[in-house]
């Protein structure tokens, strides 16, 4: 199936909860909306002619330049992305999605953007989410235990955001 | 005072059994490096699982937003310590892949021929300690011997015998010294003999098969559905090899080679004949069939080296001359998969363009979807058989914590 008739067939289905896309990419990509992302996957997953099985990656990706002087010079506002590469073993494909997200729920520094959780629909993405969790800062809803994996418990921060700043001091070990 | 017993029945009826919290680690010599599982047991019984990861955590993806790509290669080095190789070449093909960068011939069989090679290093070391993790010391001091000359191969090709940062993004810091292709070849000529050695000391073993036959069944449907990849995926029976079924940027390096993917099929592995047969006792998608995959694809290994031997000294042309350390990125990104000897190790990368340093460098490990279904392998097994199950999965705790 070619990408264009492909994202015909999801844009039908789907309408606007599908906002995005970009098939001219290396890796192309979909960009859906966090409210039709459980059932997007459910759909992709279950079809018979995609089953799209298997779940590779959750990576989170921040756009934000924390220096002014370079932040006047990028072409995008500044936003979270969350980006799932899946791959489906009987047809050999792989697909991208992505969920757009604010960099800060409501615009409220401090409150995590929420994207609701696919570890109902794939297991592996509970591993997954609690990594994006914990390094990039991204709150999924619906996870059975969100949280952190490679940081400590007790961590401040979550280091892949940029504008995260190393702590001064963990435990007595300085820091910066 | 005494403990003298009236009536034996009394102490008995004091007797009884609860639920208990066992901390396995973070420094259990089976645990292959500082894994933490806190199982809950009744008794002998454990009831659930849970691995606590991250004690080796080095912000390798963090450090990855501050380097060039080729600055980041020995850090990937460090994720699987046991495979380097195949690391260097997952992102540098990923780099390649955003770059858009097309390698000579005689550069791509070479990258087949250095990480086939790493493949049996890294999977003799899986035979050895999973030996180790179940009671048995000699099969590891073998398999070290054997990876031994395969390290003083890649000391003499690069000069690092762990951490190699050998395949680098355009191709290889060097070519092959003069006379390496013999030595190789000689090797390889030593080691086939050695391989069947390895089968009655531990595939055949009825101690050994005791140990692993029917512990730790992995469904394929929970394999895919956990991300499971590479001899764990391949030891549930399913058909799934990236040299084959990959991106055609990765397969195209196995253009021509001849391989069969190491998978059960009709009660049959391809190329089992002159090995042991599998035991009646054994159930697809059991600890044993993990180890046997890996086994023979030490084989598979072996077959594709000399091939690659063959190819890479008739072809003409560059080894692949790496880039410039400060090469510049084209915006965009770049996902790629490929078969590393623990299953399928992903790199992703993103470039907002205009520098050399990558917006973010992610990497997607094997063995941290492979840990990820312990919980589910373990629950309802036995305490000694914890072991026997995380080390059939073949983990390598550099690449789950980054």
């Amino acid at each position: 199936m070619s990408g264009t008739a492909f994202l015909e067939r999801l844009k039908s289905k789907f309408g606007d909860k599908i906002t995005g896309e970009n098939l001219s990419a290396i890796d192309p990509w979909i960009e859906v909306a966090p409210h039709g992302l459980v059932e997007l996957c459910t759909y992709l997953r279950d079809e018979p002619d995609l089953r799209f099985d298997m779940l590779n990656c959750i990576s989170g990706v921040d756009y934000f330049e924390p220096d002014e002087k370079k932040a006047v010079k990028v072409d995008w506002k500044p936003h979270t992305e969350v980006v799932y590469h899946l791959s489906s073993l009987p047809s050999k494909t792989t697909l991208v999605l992505k969920v757009i997200l604010p960099r800060w729920k409501d615009d409220k520094p401090g409150e995590l953007p929420e994207v609701p959780s696919v570890s109902g629909v794939w297991s592996t993405a509970d591993w997954h989410e609690r990594e994006v969790y914990d390094l990039s800062g991204v709150t999924f809803t619906g996870h059975p235990d969100l949280r952190r994996i490679l940081c400590p418990e007790d961590w401040v921060g979550h280091p892949l955001r940029k504008d995260y700043q190393m702590p001064l001091e963990y435990h007595g070990i300085r820091g910066r | 005072m005494s403990t003298q017993l009236d009536d034996p029945r009394i102490i008995e009826f004091d007797v009884r059994t609860d639920e208990m919290l066992v901390n396995m680690g973070p420094q259990h010599p089976s645990t292959h490096g500082v894994l933490r599982l806190v199982l809950r047991t009744d008794g002998e019984v454990v009831s659930e699982t849970t691995p606590h990861i991250g004690y080796l955590h080095r912000c390798a993806e963090k450090i990855g937003e501050n380097l060039t790509p080729r600055q980041w290669i020995p850090y990937t080095d460090r994720m699987d310590y046991l495979a380097g190789m195949n690391m260097n070449l997952g992102w540098a093909l990923v780099v390649e892949k955003l770059m858009n960068l097309q390698l000579p011939e005689k550069a791509r069989h070479l990258r087949v021929l250095i990480v086939e090679l790493n493949r049996i290093a890294s999977h003799l070391v899986g035979m050895g300690a999973y030996g180790l993790d179940l009671g048995t010391f000699s099969p590891f001091l073998y398999a070290f011997r054997e990876r031994e000359k395969i390290l003083d191969l890649f000391e003499e090709a690069c000069g690092a015998r762990l951490t190699y940062s050998y395949l680098t993004v355009g191709g290889a810091t060097a070519d092959l010294p003069a006379g390496w292709l013999q030595k190789c070849e000689e090797f390889l000529d030593q080691l086939l003999p050695v391989i069947s050695e390895y089968h009655t000391l531990l595939t055949s073993n009825a101690i050994f098969v005791r140990r692993t036959a029917g512990i730790g069944m992995l469904s394929p449907e929970m394999a895919i559905d956990y991300g499971c990849t590479g001899p764990v995926l391949r030891g549930s029976g399913v058909d799934h090899d990236l040299r084959r079924d990959g991106e055609q940027r990765y397969t195209e390096m196995y253009d021509g080679y001849a391989f069969e993917v190491i998978v059960e099929k009709d009660g049959h592995y391809p190329k089992d004949h002159d090995y042991p047969p599998v035991p009646k006792q054994t159930v697809l998608g059991d600890c044993w069939h993990r180890f046997y995959v890996r086994m023979l694809e030490v084989m598979q290994s072996i077959d594709l080296v000399r091939q690659a031997i063959d190819r890479y000294s008739t072809s003409t042309g560059s080894w692949g001359e790496p880039v410039k350390l400060t090469e510049k990125l084209p915006k965009g990104e770049a996902y790629m998969e490929t078969e590393a000897p623990r299953g399928q190790m992903g790199f992703y990368i993103v470039s907002n363009g205009g520098g050399a340093i990558p917006w973010r460098a992610r990497a997607r490990s094997s063995s941290f979807c492979n840990l990820s279904v312990t919980h589910e392998l373990c629950r309802g097994c036995l305490i000694a058989d914890v072991p026997a199950i995380v080390g059939s999965l073949d983990i390598v705790m550099g690449e789950i914590d980054r």
